[in-house]
């Protein structure tokens, strides 16, 4: 039997408002509300709500046969709790059904996992938490940001426990493979690796509406005989997408909501079913290893991090953010710490590229660059008021760890002193 | 064409923007290109078009000897040029003070009786119209609008008017009626009209009510460098940043000083220098005496030749915070040397520069910015070098030649 993956990735950044370096020590709000607001309230009412009532309805209506997951990061679950609740209910509504996944990825959808393996690390677990608590789930599968993997990565998600990774089909690494199987990590067998269909994806959030499209117009009856009448081997088909692509990137008036509830019914004409990640690699048998050296991606021709790390502009601001990563984590300061988190979001590096500046609310790379760079210059002078860049990080564990210490350990003298009074009073 | 400007003696962007196109333009092997200017020196490049000077152009009958006329002006123009030129005197301009030849002395430059100059240049061109043959006539900005006007009116042949900049560029809307009407005039009667930029484009629509079906933008270019190897950076501890060209209104050099005073206030290590002269300097220097950073806050005066590429490539910053700029060559001419480049919205060149910083010009905040970020941040310095020179050498004259043909093909019905 044939299956369909659907996954749905939720991510917005947190927009940085006009930050000059006259503002440098002087102001340490670095965010433009009023923008953020008015993306997410727009995102929400044209795509978000309006999707998950089609996906519960579909749901309900197929009697639970329909699945999907969705990765949400953490810094588009702070700012739906802060602007749009009704989302987040209606999110723990879909995962009352069980017929929906959570998947992890990192806090603040950043590139930690390239640059920073031990934030990296605290991120991940830091999302699963926070997933948890609004949930109740724990996940179990991992989509990297912008499904960013290699090797290296994949590794390291092995190590914190996850047996289900997603990554794209990224030519270099697939070859001639096909997308519609199973695979493995090149050297940890027991991490499963799930590929994305490129084409059957586009298909449906880059080319629905274009009606210079050969296949225009695509309907679910379509859709669902391209995927019957592939070679009997071929399992799962993984169709993963942006969720604003219903409502925003297709917009309501091209019929993708329609397309969208019409699959399920086609699917099990054709005795199609859907399934979760966590679920289609326990089944399967992995075909074959793959192996990737170099961090793959979902964007571009390339499919690689040129987007976010490809011209000089954008080496030079993930090295200084990277280079305090360690020194951060050491600081108490509840505000530090969540400006370090939102200004890892990858689009502030993507803003800085010269050819693929996606969704850049800014006028050119140099732009973007001079502007994240003033906020990051603000946000240094915190983290060095913190702790002074005199003293290096091992000495200033130390000094740490001992100052910490000092409350235990006044608090075993302390005892001990009772004890000994006691003592003397018998 | 009728030009005014041609190297080596030049005294704007004019000049530099006539040569580089029919450079260009005489790539195309079919092209023959005839250039009048007032007065030439005798030392320009013609080795690749002919050189008219219009002040060796009889427009008086007088009889003179081929000696005689030899020994005036042979270094310049063969006599017999000059008596077949004579047989296009067609009218009386007895009128004009001439010379023994019957011809006009030109200063060539921009003297107090510019108009009456102008017109002169129109009598010239009449006698050019009625001797010579040619398919189109090109004139290069306002001061030869009317000759290729009575060209155009005598001969019938399409002109094409090139618009390099507006009397609003400027006078920042002052406008003086007379030079208006003497555009309008042009333009009226141009077959099509060629500007430097999108901005000029809109000017001439707006401002002189030209049908917008017969005004193409061509972009200027800029002359590959030979010799931009030759040109080092001398390492020094302050950064500079440079303000070169005319200090007048029209290239905003107070916003530069306004920005400098907002970067001096954050840092030190970086200093100002404002090259070049105008009716504003005077202002200026008492504006940065005002604000007290006359200490890091420098004048150099007028440059010339490869002074001021010296000077550009010297600087970490190159800025042109210009009010009204309908191109703007010099941002171009710093890019070619490595020079990262601020630039001002309202200039023409924007409009085909990536690798460059791009502010409105009252915005000093922004280009306070720009500079700090240029000067502290060296991926930022080095994309813009090493990027904007790349896309810099890409610009080339003959891409703008070859748009300028397309047009006479248009204008001449191929």
């Amino acid at each position: 039997m044939k299956n369909i993956c659907f996954y749905f990735q939720l991510h917005q950044p947190l927009r940085l408002k006009r930050y000059r370096f006259f503002d440098i020590g002087q102001d340490h709000y670095y965010f433009d509300d009023f923008q953020v607001e008015d993306r997410i309230r727009t995102v929400v009412e044209q795509a978000y709500l309006p999707a998950n009532r089609t996906i519960a309805e579909m749901i309900r209506s197929s009697n639970g046969k329909f699945k999907c997951a969705f990765s949400i990061s953490g810094v588009v679950l702070e700012q739906l709790e802060q602007f749009a609740p009704e989302v987040i209910d209606s999110f723990k509504e879909l995962a009352k059904t069980h017929c929906v996944e959570f998947l992890a990825q990192p806090y603040a959808h950043s590139l930690a996992s390239v640059f920073d393996a031990a934030e990296f690390e605290m991120q991940v677990e830091m999302h699963a938490a926070k997933i948890h608590d609004l949930f109740g789930v724990t996940p179990t599968a991992f989509a990297n940001s912008e499904l960013i993997y290699s090797d290296e990565i994949g590794e390291l998600i092995y190590k914190m426990g996850y047996r289900t990774a997603l990554i794209e089909e990224a030519k270099h690494v697939m070859g001639w493979k096909s997308p519609n199987y199973v695979y493995s990590h090149s050297y940890q067998p027991k991490l499963k690796l799930l590929v994305r269909n490129l084409k059957l994806s586009e298909d449906i959030y880059l080319r629905f509406s274009n009606p210079s499209w050969t296949d225009f117009p695509l309907t679910a009856e379509k859709y669902i005989h391209w995927i019957a009448s592939s070679p009997q081997e071929e399992k799962i088909f993984n169709l993963w997408m942006g969720y604003e692509t219903f409502g925003q990137l297709q917009r309501f008036e091209s019929g993708i909501f329609d397309f969208l509830k019409a699959i399920p019914y086609y699917a099990m004409e054709h005795q199609i079913g859907f399934v979760l990640p966590s679920d289609a690699a326990k089944k399967a048998e992995p075909a074959a290893a793959l192996q990737s050296p170099y961090p793959i991606s979902w964007w571009g021709h390339e499919k690689d991090l040129s987007p976010w790390n490809g011209n000089d502009l954008q080496h030079e601001a993930l090295q200084k953010l990277y280079s305090v990563g360690e020194r951060v984590r050491l600081c108490q300061d509840k505000p530090l710490l969540h400006d370090w988190l939102e200004i890892q979001s990858a689009e502030h590096f993507r803003y800085m590229s010269h050819k693929d500046a996606f969704g850049t609310n800014y006028e050119t790379a140099y732009d973007a660059f001079m502007n994240y760079m003033n906020v990051l210059a603000d946000f240094l002078e915190r983290v060095d008021a913190q702790y002074p860049t005199t003293i290096d990080n091992e000495e200033l564990n130390e000094l740490l760890k001992t100052i910490n210490n000092q409350a235990k350990e006044i608090e075993e003298l302390e005892t001990k002193l009772k004890k000994l009074k006691s003592r003397k009073k018998d | 064409m009728f030009g005014w400007e041609f190297p080596p003696h030049i005294l704007g962007g004019l000049g530099t923007a006539s040569y580089g196109l029919t450079r260009g333009m005489a790539e195309q092997h079919d092209m023959e290109l005839v250039f009048v200017i007032p007065k030439p020196h005798g030392d320009e490049d013609q080795s690749f078009l002919k050189i008219i000077g219009a002040c060796n152009v009889p427009v008086v009958w007088k009889e003179n000897d081929w000696h005689h006329v030899n020994q005036r002006i042979g270094h310049m123009m063969h006599p017999d040029e000059y008596f077949w030129l004579r047989n296009g005197i067609k009218y009386n301009y007895s009128r004009i003070y001439t010379n023994d030849l019957g011809c006009i002395d030109f200063s060539g430059r921009y003297p107090d009786n510019l108009i009456e100059e102008i017109s002169n240049y129109e009598a010239v061109a009449s006698v050019l119209a009625h001797q010579m043959q040619f398919d189109i006539i090109h004139s290069h900005d306002w001061l030869t609008y009317p000759a290729g006007v009575f060209a155009k009116q005598i001969t019938g042949k399409p002109l094409v008017v090139h618009v390099h900049a507006t009397d609003f560029d400027r006078s920042r809307g002052q406008v003086n009626p007379t030079v208006y009407s003497i555009e309008k005039r042009g333009m009226d009667a141009a077959d099509h009209i060629i500007t430097v930029s999108n901005l000029t484009r809109k000017i001439v629509i707006e401002k002189y009510h030209q049908d917008p079906r017969k005004i193409t933008t061509v972009h200027n270019a800029v002359e590959p460098l030979p010799d931009a190897g030759s040109f080092t950076k001398t390492p020094r501890r302050d950064k500079v940043v440079t303000f070169l060209g005319r200090i007048t209104m029209q290239k905003g050099p107070e916003y530069f000083v306004e920005a400098a005073y907002r970067v001096l206030q954050r840092t030190d290590g970086v200093r100002f220098v404002m090259a070049g002269s105008g009716d504003m300097m005077n202002a200026m220097i008492n504006l940065v005496a005002k604000r007290g950073i006359a200490d890091r806050f420098h004048f150099t005066g007028f440059l010339k030749g490869r002074q001021v590429h010296e000077m550009l490539a010297e600087s970490d910053v190159y800025i042109m915070p210009s009010v009204s700029e309908p191109f703007g060559i010099s941002p171009l001419e710093a890019m070619q040397v490595g020079t990262p480049t601020i630039i001002s919205k309202q200039s023409g060149c924007a409009e085909i520069l990536t690798h460059a910083i791009k502010t409105d010009y009252w915005d000093i905040d922004a280009m306070a910015d720009a500079i700090y970020s240029i000067v502290k941040y060296p991926a930022m310095y080095d994309s813009l070098r090493n990027l904007g020179r790349d896309e810099v050498n890409a610009i080339r004259w003959y891409d703008a030649g070859m748009k300028v043909r397309s047009i006479y093909n248009s204008v001449l019905h191929y």
